[in-house]
């Protein structure tokens, strides 16, 4: 992670001709990155011209209680030229599983990058901070939540990486034993990006990346402070098996006919209707597939309190009563009322986890 | 799932699950009348758009194999095929591991990325200029040498 002299003053475009980098390779980085970004082909040449001039920031990625699996995406992403190019991209100063130092060295990096950089680098957290007793998490003897909060003084921007980061994730599941919150339940005066996911998708966590890179701004959020690129639309609607749905068609069991003809698993407990997120169209494994493609349902690990959701193979409308009584009603009103039943879906859910009652197709109806 | 004949799964049907071969063959027919009205060049990412398995290979099956077939080696491969209909080529980027990293539509009459840029023009007469003045390196010096 050590930079030759007056490598973070150059331009990514001069950094990367230095590297013997094409303009046509440079060209086809571009139009790989626009389609990560999940931005219009059309905007190729500005991006193109953006990052062209564009600084290598300073970023610090801070691991709290989690698992580490999102830095594992992160690592494991598609188009290892392409991400190499990110990484040469960013200066990544201090990151626990990445970095070679140990120690004080390290928690030196961390420190020095701060104040070089003080009010412009990017901190990016994953996994959620214990807040009942401070004690349970710490990195060289500072608990989760101070170096959260003086780390986050410093910085242009925060993006919580993973659901951990973004919602309390599974350290956040019932009955929480450590008192774990999100990211932005400490931070309250800085832009904050969720990047959920248990883990987000690789190539969302670049986008993300790529976006701040390419416009020095934070992209547009949904209510939930995700961005809207990747996450504006539910897993349900841009998914293949939706005409299945439409039509009333559904897999029973893991080995039915249903199933075998690829038949909505709606019935089977997915969460595609009340989660968002750009699996459906980005796919994971180098776009090979996504859950659904390959036969399991959707457990809307990008969705707040996923963990808590009542069963991962329970039918969201129908935890308790009679499920295909309601789910044919389900069908019929399908058609009509489309994407809006998601949007009930994902509300009810929410209802119903606060006045701890279940809710039916029927409910989604009136 | 017992013992018995192998189950046979079926979800690669790509039976127009999504209905979005038509809709998006007819962008690509819209496109082309742009280009040739406007001059206005397009491009689609397949990626962006809900596909079954299979429905990908229905359009590039529909769209066919035209003329030309250029490949360039940039960051892993990179191929760009003219289809069978003039205007319209299929671009699809590698990685140095043979996995796609995007796959664009493209209607032009010349994919951006074909062209030789502009920088690299300049900076290639400065190139051959530098290898002609190395005396015995090239060509033209050594057969100056030679007579």
């Amino acid at each position: 992670m050590k930079d030759r002299p007056g490598a973070k003053d150059m331009t990514l475009g001069a950094a990367l001709r230095a590297r013997g980098v094409s303009r046509r390779s440079f060209l086809k980085f571009c139009a790989a990155t626009t389609s990560m970004m999940a931005l219009s082909p059309a905007m190729i040449p500005r991006v193109a011209q953006a990052l062209e001039q564009a600084r290598r920031p300073s970023v610090i990625w801070l691991s709290f209680q989690e698992c580490t699996g999102c830095t594992e995406s992160l690592t494991r992403s598609y188009a290892p030229t392409v991400e190499s190019l990110i990484f040469d991209a960013i200066s990544l100063d201090y990151h626990h599983t990445l970095q070679a130092a140990s120690g004080h060295a390290a928690e030196a990096a961390r420190v020095a990058a701060m104040e070089e950089n003080k009010g412009k680098y990017l901190l990016i957290v994953d996994g959620s901070i214990p807040l009942d007793n401070p004690g349970y998490s710490t990195i060289a003897g500072i608990s989760n939540l101070d170096m959260l909060q003086t780390t986050a003084a410093g910085a242009a921007a925060v993006i919580a990486i993973g659901t951990c980061a973004s919602y309390g994730g599974i350290p956040h599941a019932n009955p929480n034993p450590t008192g774990a919150v999100s990211v932005s339940d400490i931070i309250k005066d800085k832009p904050i990006i969720n990047v959920p996911g248990c883990p987000p998708i690789p190539v969302v966590i670049t986008g993300v990346l790529t976006h701040f890179l390419t416009f020095g701004s934070i992209p547009e959020l949904d209510d939930l402070g995700r961005p809207l690129a990747f996450f504006g639309k539910s897993i349900h609607d841009r998914c293949y098996r939706r005409p299945f749905y439409d039509k009333g068609l559904f897999a029973e069991t893991f080995d039915d006919e249903g199933a075998k003809k690829g038949w909505c698993l709606y019935k089977l407990g997915c969460k595609g209707p009340t989660t968002y997120n750009a699996c459906a169209t980005t796919k994971w494994n180098n776009g090979t597939s996504f859950p659904i493609e390959s036969g399991h349902p959707c457990l809307g690990c990008s969705e707040p309190d996923f963990w808590d959701g009542g069963g991962f193979y329970r039918s969201i409308s129908m935890p308790t009563s009679d499920i295909s009584r309601t789910v044919v009603y389900t069908a019929a009103a399908a058609a009509a009322v489309g994407a809006a039943a998601g949007a009930a879906s994902r509300y009810k859910k929410k209802a119903s986890k606060t006045a701890h009652t279940k809710v039916g197709v029927d409910d989604l109806e009136k | 799932m017992s013992s018995g004949a192998p189950t046979t799964f079926n979800i690669q049907i790509g039976d127009e699950l999504t209905w979005n071969v038509g809709p998006l063959l007819h962008e690509i027919r819209h496109a082309l009348q742009e280009l040739t009205d406007s001059g206005k060049t397009g491009i689609i990412d397949l990626r962006s758009i809900p596909l079954a398995p299979g429905e990908e290979d229905k359009i590039i099956e529909a769209l066919g194999e035209g003329e030309v077939q250029a490949r360039i080696d940039a960051l892993g491969p990179s191929e760009i095929c003219e289809t069978r209909y003039p205007g319209v080529w299929l671009v699809t980027h590698y990685n140095e591991e043979r996995e796609i990293i995007g796959r664009f539509i493209e209607i032009t009459d010349m994919p951006e990325i074909l062209r030789s840029q502009a920088d690299e023009i300049r900076q290639s007469s400065a190139r051959l200029a530098d290898y002609l003045e190395r005396p015995g390196d090239n060509p033209a010096t050594s057969e100056e040498n030679a007579s």
